[in-house]
This record gives structure tokens, C-alpha cells and sequence, in this order.
């Protein structure tokens, strides 16, 4: 019905805008857990209601689509959602309409529901043009309105133009994500999330690129009705990003194009693993996600009160007055808190109670939690009704699942996972089966009253995916990996495995690009002052020694001087002796000592060595050239340092040494009269 | 009934998510809602004031409840509720004058008696009149011209709507609703009319090549100075820009638009400007009943300023702004704080805002309004005049009844 509308549409232009402007919107919101970075807990209860700041997160999203001003949702997700909703009160809004769709059994992706959607689309045809997709969990306040009338007048200039994904600037830390984008149209041109390794061909097609390190992909995507159609066609498609949208870029036969949107004023992320959902509940604490904050009602939360230092805090909860509390803290309705109890920076639910002198520092407790004298928690998530009994300790990064009992003075271990359910052998196989394979000899792993199965680890950086902040070398580690990529991105060939030959590479790319400046810094005579500013920024970039760039600077010089045309070998004397007097000031920046002086000597020999018919016989001039007219430039030390090294060299390595050797004696004579 | 509930619910969400900014504005929807309320709801045989009293409260309490910084809503909740109470008082007292050879015990008869008696006189008349036979005049009550209130339209359409509804109900409930619905749309009148009321006093405070200095964005405020320009008054504006939601920019385009010679400074610089400036205007959020007043952020400071230099601090408010309570009422919400990102980008510090600094890491506050205390305020300029800092109090009692100060 919508391609029927479209034809009609056609035969007139105002037509159309009249349909566009009557047309809903639109929004299609995944929340099936498709992913498995939250289990345990999504074996007990799909991700979306899971609770963020004693909200569940479906809620902080539909709240977002409601104000962005969409007008009808639908919601692909589990019975279990489903019947969340059913008591909520989503179905009241006037001008949003929530429907629902059950996700069927088989679907295990993104992939999987879009083709439902689709098949679904083709009886009904609920969907009615461009819709926003929203995979996921999204805590977001940006408006959406602008956004999609901007996908839509692309759509009409262009009809490849399919999609409008939202990203954000974010820590590089955070994860790994390379994109480049086409700064003026904003056309998405690549898009990895594991390394960067791309076509040169990319370079060709484009005039410029913008490649960056530092975006955050929001999994909010402006998409048209051709992107279900896409997976459909595709169905081996899987992923939304993995598959889809490195599909579409790869795929230059029918030419859909892919654009980004930047936002930088409002908020947008996206819970994953258990680190966004740190990052994200403190950026609600933080009232970043404005008006979806605790002490706001924009579902069917209770509101908080706002206190001073960021304590949000129920009406009816109880402190005694003995317990401290920090800054950034949220407390739930009727619960209690004995005395001498610290807490800092953490979230409490409804209807906890903690014993004294217990330590919560970082940590998200759900609702319904008793926590016993004396325990202490760091930098967990300890889910509904787990009870935490007296003297335990539960290290950073553990995530406890639902009804948990942790016993007495046990120490749950750091970044170990705990559940009532088994660790499922494969990932594939479904809660049913756990269920029933629960053998009742219960390994109590937990101390003597304890229940629960401590997990096995699934992978090994675990402290990348949990809640307690990186650990310091893990971050140097991080960081200097990134660093170690960047210097590899500007070369932008397809890096090779080979380390070594990696560096040879680079040292290759240097030279080539020191040459390009050089002779673009003569052709349009740029001051040298400048000319060294642009050198340093190529050494910046590949992290070169100083020696390197002199080499590279005193080899672009002679190929300048052996090109400029010459007729003897005089003239090319005075070629080369004039570029070194001009370029004096660019090139004795890079060799002030010793070691780099060496450098230009041994570059100048190999350059004679290559064209031995011409420079060769210069060689011991220009040497003495550099000495003595430019005396800055080397200097008797150097000479003589070069000299002794070479001393000791094979006879047909010498041929310059002996070339230039009464020069040398001459320096020699010299030096030592001074001595005398 | 269900869709004004539906109206209602609607209208609680979009206070709820700060949809409707500006204290007029929202005044002005919480009043029209109101007065649908009102024709909507059924009124008992007896004791029809107390039911609209109830129904209206049960609304007003959500509203409130939805957005408590928006003082206005809780204001005009109280207005309407004092407007029910003053016309039952009214038809009462009427009635019990006509008949004081009458037994006045029977319902019917006062029905009957109170439609004989007074078949012409207008509600707000009635309501004037008992205003002033009950309390000493007041400045206000003799300002709130009679003959004007007289001459408010008589036909409203939800009025008529109920009246024609209620046809065969007792003429004393039909009478009391009316009377009520005809007060409310006085009242609706007035918040619509505020901005006018104002600005005509305009030509009476600012002279010629006077300097005024004005923060933030506030309607009233440029309505005001323009109503002075518009008398051929020349003067200078200084607006602070009123960071970090920067709506003096707003305003200082709309002045130069009006053809207002108009400079924007930074907030930090109202200390520096304030020794050339004459008066500074500013436009109130919500005034409490002690006189204090509650403005953009800046606007202490830009107040200490002016007393520095004795300068004139002179606010601006409708009367929909007067708030019968007192700013260290712990059911009072004095103040909102925004996102964070409105001062800096989340891109710039994002390094120090996150996870990586642990407990150490950057707190932003972004609160939205400020306070500023009676004794820095020279002159309240309201829709009925200008007014002492003391004189607040007379105002909120003439304007809301004691018995509705807790809701």
C-alpha cells in the first residue's frame, strides 16, 4: 500500500508533500535481549526491564519517543514485556500509541525481528514510510522531529539515501568503533568496530575523509522502508551493524548510501554490557538524560526528592541519622538503613533494607535486597531479592543475579558472575532446558547458608565489560594500544601482520610525504621556520626520531638538486650548495647532534652510492661544503665519529671515506693544533 | 466527564515533561482546563459549592503534583477555588438579605427567592459587592474596577453548555455554576490581559535617555519596554544574556527588531554596567507571599548589584504569579536543575565527567532559577499597579482564601 501510495504520490509534487507531512511518525523499538553482555540476569528477565535508577529501561525510552514526538511505536519483544506494558500506563497516551509484537521463538537477532516486522508489514502495512529504529535499551533526550524531516528531504533529492544513523563524540576508551564519514555530506563511508582496514579506493572516490576513533554509535537509526526490505533480501543478515551496515557500505552495485547525524547538546547511549549501564546510571544521577531524571515523573515511577550533593531520596525511606551518605546517591521508597552504614555513589531500590556498618560504595542494589551488618560491597550490581548475609564481602565488578543468598562471611570473588540458573553449556541452548536440568544438589558455592552457581568467566577482559572503573595499567594498556593504531591509521595502506615490516613501511610513507612537503614548501618558498612546522607534525604522527626526518629532509634536498637541470658537474655543485644554503634553517633544526649528523653523512654516501656517475665525485665537496660554509650544519665531531666507524668497514665501503680523506687528515691536523 | 478526564491526564504529561514553558502559558491552559472541569462536573442538590470545591482541588493536586516548580499552576488552582468560595458566600449572604423575614431553612425557597431577587445583577457584581461588605476596602478591591468586570461578556460556550444541561435542575445550582464559570472567565481575561495591563503603566517609570538593565527573557519585559518606545520615550537597554540557556539573546533580537537601542552584555559583566544604569527590570517567575521573588539564574546577583548602586530593582508579574506561600515552605520546590549539558558539551569534558575518575569526577549544576530576597526588590509592578515588597500580603489575601493555602 505504501509503494501504491508512493506511485500516486509521484503525479504530483504537492501531493506528496501533503502525505509527508500527513504521514505518522514513526518508531520500531527491538527490545528482545538479542544480546548476551547482561547474562546472567537476562536468563530471568529481558534487558529492557531491567531497572536503571529503579526505572526499567523500556520505560526511559518509550518516555524519550513519547516527547520526541513519535506517534506510534511498535515494540518487538518477549511475552514478558509484554505483559509489563499491559499494567503500565503506555496505553493511555492520546497521541502515542504503543503496539506490541511477539517476538516469535526463533528469532535470535535484530536480523530475525526486522524480517518479522517485514512479513508482518506486507498484510497490514502499519508502517507507513521512514520510522526510527531503536535497537535496544536507549537513554536519550534528543529531539527527533528536525531529524527526520532532514532524512526526508535527502530521501527526495536522493533516492539512495536509506538511512540516518545518530552517533555521538565519546572516550576512546570506551570501546573500539572507527567510522569515516565524508565531512561535508555526512555520508558514512566505513564502519568498523574492531580494526581499521580499509580500501584505498575509499581515498580515490572522495576528496576528503574524516576518520574517527572517538564516536559513540547511539543504535539510533532514521531508516526507510527499503532497510527491511534490505534484510529481507539479505537473510543472512544478523546483525544491525556487523552485518547490515558494513553490507550496505560494501555493496557498491546498487549504491545505498548510509548518513551520520552528530549530536553533541543532548544526550543519547546505549546499555550493552554492564559498563553502560554504570556510565548511564551515573549520567542520569548526573542529570544529564533532562527531564528523565529520578525526581521527574515521566512514567509510572515514583519521584525521589532531590537533596543537596545529588542525594536523591525517597519520602518514606529511613536513615538513621548515625549512617553517612556521599554525593550521588539514590535511595528507593521504604527502605531502611542502620547506623554507622557508608554509602557512596550507589543506587538503592525500593524496599531494602541494610544492616550497619555495612560499605556500599559504587554499587546498584534493586529492589527488595537485605543486605546484613557488616558487609561490604564495592562496585557491584546485586539484583532483586538477593540477600547479602552478615560479614560478606562482595568484590568489585561481581554481579549477582536474582535472589542470590550469599552466606556468612563468604567473599564472593572479584568480576565473578553469580545466578540460582546454571551457566548454560552452549550459548544457544534456552532457559527451558536449564530449568529442568537443575540437578537439586545444590553446590553451595556461597558459603554455608549461600545458594547460587558462581559462573565461569566468560572471556577473559571481563574488567572491560563490569562496573568498577578500569583499573589503572589496564587503561595504559588501552591507551597505548590506541596510540599504537593511530600511528598506523594515517599511513591508511591495509596494515600488515609483520611488525617489522609495518615500521619499514612507515619509515617508506615518511619520506614519501617529508619529500611532498619539502618540495611543495619550495615550489610556493615558504619560510623554513614554517616548513619545520609542517615536518614536525609528519614526525608527530609517525612517531619518528629526529634522525629520521635530517635523512629524510637531506635526501629530498640532493634529489632536488640532481633533478634541477645541470650541465657539468660544477653546476650541480652549485645546485646543491645553493639548496643547502636556503634551506639552511629547515634542516640544521634536525641535526644538532652528533648522531643525526651521522645520519645526513651516511644519506649522503648512499645517495652517491646510487647515482655514482654524478654525486659521486661531489661527495667530499658538499661535505666540506656543510662544514665550512654552513658550519652549523656538521660538524668536526660528527665527521671524525663517521670517519672511525667507517675505518673499519669492508674496502669497497670506503670508496668515499678515501674520496674525502684529505679532508679529514685536514680536520684531524686541525683539531689537534687546537689540542696542542 | 471522560474527556475532560482524557484533557486532564493529557495536560498533567505535558506538565510533566516541561512542554509548556512560561508561567503565563501554563497558567492559562490550567485555567481554561479548570473551567471545563467546572461545567463538566455534576453538582449535588445541596452543598454545590463544597462538590465543586472537591472536584476542583482532586485536579488542581495532580496538576500541582506534575510540575511543583511551576508555581503558577498551584496559584491558579487557588484563584479558582477562591472564585467558587466568594460566589457561594455571595449568593448566601444575597439570599439570606432577601429573605430575613423568611425562614431560611428550606433549600427550594431560597432557590426561588435568590431568582426573584436578583434576576439581573451580574455574578462579579454580587461578588464585588460581598467583597466589599465583608472586609474593610482594600486598595485592590477599589482598583478592580466594578463597572469593567461588569461588562465581561455573559456568554461563555461552556457556560452555556451547562446551563442548558442543567436546565431542569434547581435555578441555585444552575445560578452558583454560572457564577463561578462567569469568575473564571474574568479570570481567564485577566492572565490573558496581564502583558497590557503592565506595559501601560510603562510610560510612568521609564523617562527619557534613561538606561534600564533587564536579564534573561521574560515577555512581560518586552512588552513593557516596548509600550515605553511606542510613547515616543528614547532609552537605552542593557541585557544580560542569561547564560547558559542564553534567552537574552532572544530577547535583545526581538528589541532591536522593535527598533529598541539594545547592547547585550554577559551576566558577569552586570557588576561593571550597573554603576550607568538607571533601573533594572526584570521579569518574575513566581512572586512569594513574603515578597521575595523567584527569577532566572543571575538575577541575586544582578539585584545586590543594584542595591550596591542604589539603583531601582523593579519586577514585573501578573497576578498569576502571586504565590500565597513562602519560600522556606518545605512543600515549596523552589528550584529545577537542568542538564548538564547545557554549560559544557558532553565531547569537551567527557573524560572527567565519566566512569575513569570514580568518585572523584566533575559535578555540574545547572539550576534554573534564583531567589532574591524582599529587601532587594524597589517596586512589584503587577496588573493592578505598583506595589511595596510589604504590601504582597494584602494581595495574596485578596486574591485566595486562607482555607486553600494547603492543598
Amino acid at each position: 500500500m505504501a509503494s501504491r501510495k508512493k506511485r500516486a504520490a509521484k503525479i504530483s509534487e504537492d501531493s506528496e508533500e501533503e502525505q509527508s507531512r500527513r504521514q505518522r511518525l514513526q518508531a520500531i523499538l527491538l527490545a528482545d535481549s538479542f544480546a548476551t553482555k547482561l547474562l546472567p540476569l537476562t536468563l530471568e528477565r529481558p534487558n529492557v526491564l531491567l531497572p536503571l535508577v529503579n526505572v526499567p529501561m523500556i520505560d526511559y525510552t518509550l518516555a524519550w519517543l513519547e516527547s520526541a514526538g513519535i506517534e506510534e511505536v511498535f515494540v518487538f519483544c518477549s511475552m514478558q514485556v509484554i505483559d509489563y506494558l499491559n499494567n503500565s500506563d503506555w496505553y493511555s497516551h492520546k497521541d502515542f500509541t504503543v503496539k506490541t509484537i511477539e517476538s516469535p521463538q526463533n528469532s535470535t537477532s535484530a536480523g530475525d525481528a526486522l524480517r518479522y516486522i517485514y512479513e508482518q508489514q506486507i498484510e497490514t502495512s502499519q508502517i507507513q514510510g521512514d520510522f526510527v529504529l531503536v535497537n535496544g535499551c536507549i537513554v536519550s533526550n534528543m529531539p527527533l522531529t528536525q531529524l527526520i524531516q532532514e532524512h526526508r528531504d535527502r530521501k527526495k533529492k536522493d533516492e539512495k539515501a536509506i538511512m540516518t544513523m545518530v552517533i555521538r563524540q565519546s572516550l576512546i576508551t570506551d570501546h573500539q568503533l572507527f567510522i569515516a564519514v565524508n565531512p561535508l555530506t555526512k555520508q558514512l563511508l566505513y564502519y568498523d568496530e574492531d580494526n581499521i582496514c580499509f580500501d584505498k579506493s575509499l581515498l580515490d572516490r572522495n576528496p576528503s575523509v574524516l576518520l574517527c576513533s572517538d564516536m559513540q554509535d547511539c543504535y539510533i537509526d532514521i531508516c526507510s522502508l527499503e532497510v527491511l526490505s534490505l534484510f529481507v533480501d539479505n537473510f543472512d543478515y544478523q546483525h544491525m551493524r556487523c552485518d547490515f551496515v558494513e553490507g550496505v557500505l560494501a555493496d557498491d552495485i546498487i549504491g545505498y548510501k548510509i548518513f551520520t547525524h552528530e549530536i553533541s547538546s543532548c544526550y543519547a547511549s546505549r546499555i550493552e554490557n554492564f559498563r553502560s549501564y554504570d556510565m548511564v546510571s551515573k549520567d542520569i544521577i548526573q542529570r544529564r538524560t533532562f527531564p528523565y531524571v529520578p525526581d521527574m515523573k515521566f512514567s509510572g515511577n515514583r519521584t525521589l526528592k532531590l537533596e543537596r550533593q545529588g542525594i536523591y531520596k525517597a519520602s518514606d525511606a529511613t536513615q538513621l541519622p548515625s549512617a553517612h551518605v556521599g554525593a550521588s546517591y539514590v535511595i528507593g521508597h521504604a527502605t531502611n538503613i542502620g547506623s554507622g552504614t557508608k554509602i557512596l555513589n550507589s543506587v538503592i531500590g525500593n524496599g531494602c533494607s541494610i544492616g550497619s556498618n555495612v560499605v556500599i560504595q559504587g554499587s546498584y542494589i534493586w529492589n527488595n535486597v537485605t543486605v546484613e551488618d557488616g558487609c561490604e560491597i564495592r562496585n557491584a550490581i546485586v539484583c532483586d531479592e538477593v540477600k547479602v548475609c552478615a560479614g560478606a564481602i562482595v568484590k568489585p565488578g561481581v554481579v549477582l543475579s536474582f535472589k542470590v543468598v550469599v552466606g556468612r562471611d563468604f567473599v564472593v570473588p572479584a568480576y565473578s558472575q553469580v545466578s540460582l540458573l546454571r551457566q548454560p553449556m552452549e550459548e544457544d541452548s534456552d532457559e527451558e532446558n536449564l530449568l529442568s536440568g537443575v540437578d537439586l544438589q545444590m553446590e553451595s558455592k556461597l558459603g554455608l547458608d549461600g545458594a547460587g552457581y558462581i559462573w565461569r568467566q566468560a572471556c577473559e577482559d571481563e574488567w572491560k565489560h563490569s562496573v568498577p572503573p578500569i583499573p589503572k595499567d589496564k587503561l595504559a594498556e588501552i591507551i597505548k594500544a590506541i596510540d599504537d593504531d593511530d600511528t598506523d591509521d594515517e599511513s591508511v595502506v591495509t596494515t600488515s601482520g609483520d611488525a617489522n615490516t609495518s615500521i619499514n613501511n612507515d619509515l617508506f610513507d615518511f619520506e614519501r610525504e617529508v619529500d611532498g612537503t619539502f618540495l611543495r614548501a619550495v615550489e610556493e618558498n615558504i619560510v623554513a621556520d614554517l616548513a619545520v612546522l609542517e615536518i614536525n607534525s609528519l614526525r608527530l604522527s609517525y612517531n619518528m626520531e629526529s634522525a629520521h626526518c635530517a635523512g629524510a629532509i637531506f635526501y629530498s634536498m640532493m634529489k632536488l638538486a640532481v633533478s634541477t637541470p645541470h650541465s657539468s658537474i660544477n653546476d650541480l655543485y652549485r645546485n646543491a650548495s645553493s639548496i643547502i644554503t636556503r634551506w639552511k634553517g629547515l634542516l640544521g633544526f634536525y641535526v644538532k647532534k652528533s648522531d643525526e649528523q651521522i645520519e645526513v653523512i651516511s644519506r649522503l654516501e648512499e645517495m652517491c652510492e646510487e647515482s655514482a656517475h654524478e654525486l659521486g665525485t661531489l661527495f667530499a665537496h658538499i661535505l666540506r661544503y656543510m662544514y665550512e660554509e654552513e658550519n652549523d650544519l656538521l660538524q668536526e665531531v660528527a665527521i671524525l665519529r663517521w670517519s672511525d666507524e667507517k675505518a673499519g668497514a669492508d674496502e669497497s665501503d670506503k670508496v668515499y671515506l678515501k674520496q674525502c680523506e684529505p679532508f679529514i687528515t685536514w680536520l684531524k691536523e686541525t683539531s689537534d693544533d687546537e689540542d696542542g | 466527564m471522560p474527556d475532560v478526564q482524557s484533557t486532564v491526564v493529557e495536560f498533567v504529561n505535558k506538565l510533566r515533561k516541561r512542554k509548556i514553558e512560561g508561567s503565563q502559558a501554563t497558567a492559562k491552559c490550567t485555567v481554561e482546563l479548570l473551567r471545563s472541569v467546572i461545567s463538566h462536573q455534576r453538582v449535588p442538590h445541596a452543598n454545590q459549592a463544597a462538590a465543586l470545591i472537591d472536584a476542583v482541588k482532586a485536579v488542581g493536586e495532580q496538576l500541582v503534583a506534575a510540575n511543583p516548580v511551576e508555581l503558577a499552576v498551584g496559584n491558579v488552582v487557588r484563584r479558582v477555588l477562591h472564585i467558587i468560595r466568594e460566589e457561594d458566600l455571595s449568593l448566601t449572604t444575597a439570599a439570606m438579605g432577601g429573605l430575613d423575614l423568611l425562614d431560611a431553612s428550606d433549600d427550594d425557597d431560597v432557590d426561588n427567592c435568590k431568582g426573584i431577587g436578583y434576576p439581573a445583577m451580574s455574578a462579579a457584581v454580587v461578588a464585588a459587592a460581598a467583597r466589599s461588605t465583608l472586609r474593610p476596602p482594600s486598595l485592590q478591591t477599589l482598583l478592580e474596577g466594578t463597572p469593567e468586570s461588569a461588562t465581561v461578556p455573559y456568554t461563555s460556550s461552556s457556560g452555556a453548555d451547562s446551563e442548558s444541561k442543567t436546565a431542569d435542575k434547581s435555578s441555585l445550582t444552575r445560578k452558583l455554576k454560572h457564577d463561578v464559570i462567569e469568575g473564571v472567565n474574568q479570570l481567564i481575561h485577566e492572565i490573558a490581559g496581564c502583558h497590557e495591563q503592565i506595559a501601560e503603566q510603562a510610560i510612568e517609570h521609564i523617562h527619557q535617555n534613561e538606561v534600564i538593565l533587564t536579564l534573561g527573557s521574560s515577555r512581560t519585559v518586552l512588552e513593557f519596554l516596548c509600550a515605553a518606545k511606542e510613547k515616543k520615550r528614547s532609552f537605552r537597554v542593557f541585557v544580560a544574556e542569561g547564560a547558559p540557556r542564553y534567552q537574552g539573546h532572544l530577547l535583545a533580537k526581538e528589541l532591536v527588531a522593535r527598533g529598541l537601542q539594545t547592547t547585550v552584555i554577559t551576566d558577569s559583566a552586570v557588576f561593571a554596567m550597573i554603576s550607568r544604569v538607571n533601573m533594572v527590570i526584570i521579569g518574575a517567575h513566581a512572586v512569594m507571599a513574603n515578597g521575595g521573588v523567584i527569577g532566572p539564574v543571575g538575577v541575586n546577583m544582578a539585584a545586590l548589584a543594584a542595591q550596591k548602586h542604589a539603583v531601582p530593582f523593579v519586577v514585573l508579574a501578573g497576578s498569576h504569579k502571586l504565590c500565597p506561600l513562602y519560600p522556606h515552605n518545605p512543600e515549596v520546590l523552589l528550584n529545577e536543575l537542568r542538564s548538564p549539558s547545557e554549560l559544557l558539551d558532553f565531547g569537551e569534558f567527557s573524560d572527567c565527567l565519566d566512569f575513569g575518575a570514580g568518585s572523584g569526577s566533575l559535578q555540574v549544576v545547572n539550576p534554573t532559577f534564583d531567589y532574591v530576597p524582599p529587601n532587594l526588590v524597589s517596586l512589584f509592578i503587577t496588573d493592578t499597579g505598583g506595589h511595596n515588597p510589604s504590601y504582597m500580603y494584602r494581595l495574596i489575601a485578596d486574591y485566595y482564601s486562607a482555607d486553600d493555602l494547603v492543598m
